[in-house]
């Protein structure tokens, strides 16, 4: 075992090994990394580079075929049910139960949870306030925008309060103002102790918002560290055009310049 | 550009194949049976041809009317002319409108319904081969029919479309629509009584609609057979016309739709509260069926079940109580039993990726099964006892309440009990939420079909003990039998619903990420 690692604080989550294939397409090689507590932890990567099924894995949605993952030194794939108590996932294309209203929806997921009436009410006032969702609070979940389904989803992964969050792609078709609050509230819970994974392939926002990144192409992990780490000297978005590689070489579109 | 329409068609169609060998086996069985309908309907037109001419064009005006009826009702409640070519999806290339309706237009002869209706109208030339005139004209006019039939099928599922753009509309729309296909049935039994009656007045029937829409081009070569060529020509200029207009309206309805997308409108009353939430425990389970019961009123493919409920009984009385005998109105309840038992055997298939929440949320596999059985509960356990008991009532068969009552409690409990283990395990491909009830997704069939037999099978053995038991009351007559069955049932059934919702429950504790991962196939 790896004791050097062991020995320091548990980190929020820790990927040991971590690997998936589908037939011959391997989709995560055996990934290895650590999320230190109270980092704010973005995870990117091309499209198709395996960000959402390391997150799948990660939080107990897809079993992987070797490898193991840890929340907080919980064996997700030993010990399920306690693991998933300290997550809350946002996950990348999946549907809701969008005949719910929205209050309905964020009820169903505190409820799940086991959690007490009282509380859940209390906690799904606050979430559809502060998401700013309190007049669509009875509408249901089917008529709202893309902005406020993502939003809708965010609140049902944070009533139960947990001390993870995973989300994938939190801010796609988001308008900015909502983005900008999502922001404020990831940065307050990252403040007071919590650990925030996003995976994005906005560069940008990764580099301004996040303490930590990791950079993920083909199944591999190609770097991790701190955002200043793994940088260096350039901008996230040139190093990350660097390591993933395949920008076009010369030859543009010639006949597109128009004058 | 039309050959090029058609090309992308045949190459979505290849394609299909290649992602889901099941969609080629599908299109295959539909081949077949659409080739052997073919074969013998050809049959059937050849002899046909023996007949007096007044005979014929009779028969084939009533035929091509009912195909084309057909053609311009059933896509609009299946929703489905098959939108392979999506006309939505070539807004953003500039198609002149004439080519891509001629192109949408000639691409539904590829596929199985498309090209068997064009294969059977062209052969309505057979029937008049007593004369090669008639029968070249016969066929040209088959031809001419089944481009208009594809036409017009276009124009009522455009104008429809555009009708129902508010999704609670077109919601409640489908399932009202539904009704009249589920009784189709006793709807056509009765028509056949009428038919045995009397056939005097289909020749009438048949002269009328020999100058609408439907049947007019079948009408033709009857005109031309009785000589009377003015007729003929005046008919099949009538026809043409009606050709004409309905592409024309087709292509503006369709070029309205394409400049004008609909817009999605939700035009749902808001929730108040919480619901059907308030009504249950705030427990996990107590979470899980209230959802479920929100689902069972406000998702049409669960509200779909509960508008077949009424209809049983009305069917029930079609089919065996023409003769006067109405005891197997006795067995409403045990069919509505193992029906609405059975329909939530696909629920975690229904939820589709929303069932990420379950998983991500751990809940345990007990409290799911549990409160998708509850709210199922809810409204099928009073339903199924008041259609035990009111029409033993009414038939003065009260001696025979206590076996029914036994056999539908028996029946709901192994129902339930099955469908519990299935739903944690099996899924398959069925419509999306949000989608029209009555689409099959493609290659959904075999497995479906597998699945739901397998299911329907188990809970019939799970239920023997009750069947035997009332087979013994029946011939004994003895009423200790009767009181035997519903003691059975109701012993029996609630063991079995134990000992499913806790295998469904352990089941559902080690495969909730498999179970996910395969709906996520599904989608």
């Amino acid at each position: 075992m790896n004791t050097e690692l062991d020995q320091q604080a548990p980190a929020a989550i820790s990927l040991r090994g971590l690997g998936k294939r589908y037939g011959q397409k391997i989709a995560v090689n055996g990934i290895s990394l650590d999320v230190p507590a109270g980092s704010f932890y973005g995870l990117v990567g091309p499209n198709g580079a395996g960000k959402t099924t390391a997150l799948s894995m990660a939080t107990g949605m897809l079993r992987p075929d070797a490898g193991q993952a840890f929340v907080h030194g919980v064996d997700v794939w030993k010990d399920t049910r306690q693991a998933k108590k300290l997550l809350g996932v946002l996950a990348d294309g999946v549907r809701l139960f969008d005949r719910l209203s929205g209050r309905q929806l964020v009820t169903y997921s505190g409820l799940l949870r086991g959690m007490d009436a009282a509380m859940v009410a209390q906690r799904t006032d606050d979430l559809l306030r502060v998401l700013d969702l309190e007049e669509a609070g009875g509408k249901l979940v089917v008529d709202y925008s893309a902005g406020m389904t993502k939003k809708i989803a965010l609140a049902t992964a944070l009533i139960h309060s947990p001390r993870v969050l995973v989300l994938d792609e939190p801010f796609e078709a988001v308008d900015p103002v909502s983005a900008a609050n999502i922001r404020d509230i990831l940065a307050d819970y990252v403040h007071h102790g919590g650990t925030v994974v996003v995976s994005s392939h906005v560069m940008d926002l990764v580099q301004r918002m996040c303490s930590h990144v990791a950079i993920i192409s083909d199944g591999n992990l190609l770097a991790a560290g701190t955002v200043d780490e793994v940088r260096g000297e350039g901008s996230l978005e040139d190093t990350f055009v660097e390591m993933v590689g395949g920008r076009a070489e010369g030859g543009g579109l010639s006949w597109l310049h128009t004058s | 550009m039309v050959a090029h329409l058609l090309r992308l068609k045949l190459a979505l169609l290849r394609n299909g194949f290649r992602r889901s060998p099941w969609q080629l086996v599908g299109v295959i069985l539909g081949g077949l049976y659409g080739l052997g309908l073919a074969v013998m309907l050809f049959v059937a037109m050849f002899f046909l041809g023996d007949q007096p001419a007044e005979f014929i064009t009779t028969v084939l005006v009533l035929a091509v009317s009912l195909v084309t009826l057909g053609w311009a009702i059933i896509p609009v409640l299946v929703s489905g002319v098959d939108l392979t070519l999506d006309p939505s999806r070539f807004t953003s290339f500039t198609i002149p409108p004439r080519e891509l309706v001629v192109g949408l237009l000639l691409s539904g002869f590829i596929g199985v319904p498309g090209m068997v209706t064009l294969l059977l109208f062209a052969g309505q030339g057979l029937a008049w081969r007593a004369d090669p005139g008639l029968a070249v004209l016969g066929l040209v006019c088959g031809v001419l029919a089944a481009l208009f039939v594809l036409a017009l099928s276009r124009l009522t599922v455009t104008a429809a479309t555009a009708l129902t753009s508010n999704r609670r509309f077109r919601e409640v729309g489908t399932i009202i629509l539904f009704v009249p296909l589920i009784m189709l049935g006793p709807i056509i039994q009765t028509a056949m009584q009428g038919i045995e009656h009397g056939l005097s007045w289909l020749p009438r029937v048949a002269t009328v609609l020999g100058w609408t829409p439907l049947g007019s081009f079948a009408a033709v070569p009857g005109d031309a057979a009785a000589g009377a060529w003015g007729t003929a020509a005046l008919r099949l200029l009538l026809s043409l016309a009606y050709l004409a207009v309905t592409v024309w309206a087709w292509q503006v309805s369709l070029m309205r739709a394409l400049e004008t997308p609909r817009e999605q409108s939700g035009g749902t009353r808001d929730v108040a509260g919480l619901g059907t939430f308030r009504f249950f425990p705030a427990t996990p389970w107590g979470a899980v069926a209230a959802r479920c019961l929100t689902y069972w009123f406000k998702d049409p493919r669960y509200a779909m079940s509960i508008i077949m409920v009424p209809l049983i009984p009305i069917f029930i009385w079609f089919m065996f109580g023409r003769d006067g005998d109405f005891t197997a109105m006795l067995f409403i309840a045990p069919i509505i039993a193992v029906l609405m038992a059975f329909s939530i055997s696909a629920d975690v298939s229904y939820d589709n990726t929303a069932f990420s929440l379950h998983v991500l949320t751990g809940v345990r596999g007990i409290d799911d099964r549990l409160g998708r059985v509850a709210a199922c509960a809810v409204f099928t356990v009073p339903t199924v006892l008041i259609a035990a008991i009111v029409p033993a009532v009414l038939m003065g068969e009260l001696s025979m309440l206590p076996s029914i009552l036994g056999l539908s409690l028996g029946a709901l409990g192994a129902g339930w009990a099955v469908s519990s283990i299935a739903s944690a395990r099996y899924t398959y491909a069925v419509p999306l939420p949000g989608d029209n009830p009555m689409k099959t997704p493609p290659g959904a069939g075999a497995r479906m079909a597998l699945t739901q037999l397998a299911t329907f099978g188990t809970t019939a053995a799970l239920v023997l003990p009750e069947i035997v038991l009332h087979i013994v009351f029946l011939v004994t007559g003895q009423e200790l039998y009767a009181w035997l069955v519903l003691f059975t049932g109701v012993v029996l059934g609630a063991g079995l619903l134990l000992l499913g919702l806790r295998i469904g429950g352990r089941w559902f504790d080690s495969r909730a990420p498999e179970l996910m991962q395969a709906t996520v196939l599904n989608r």
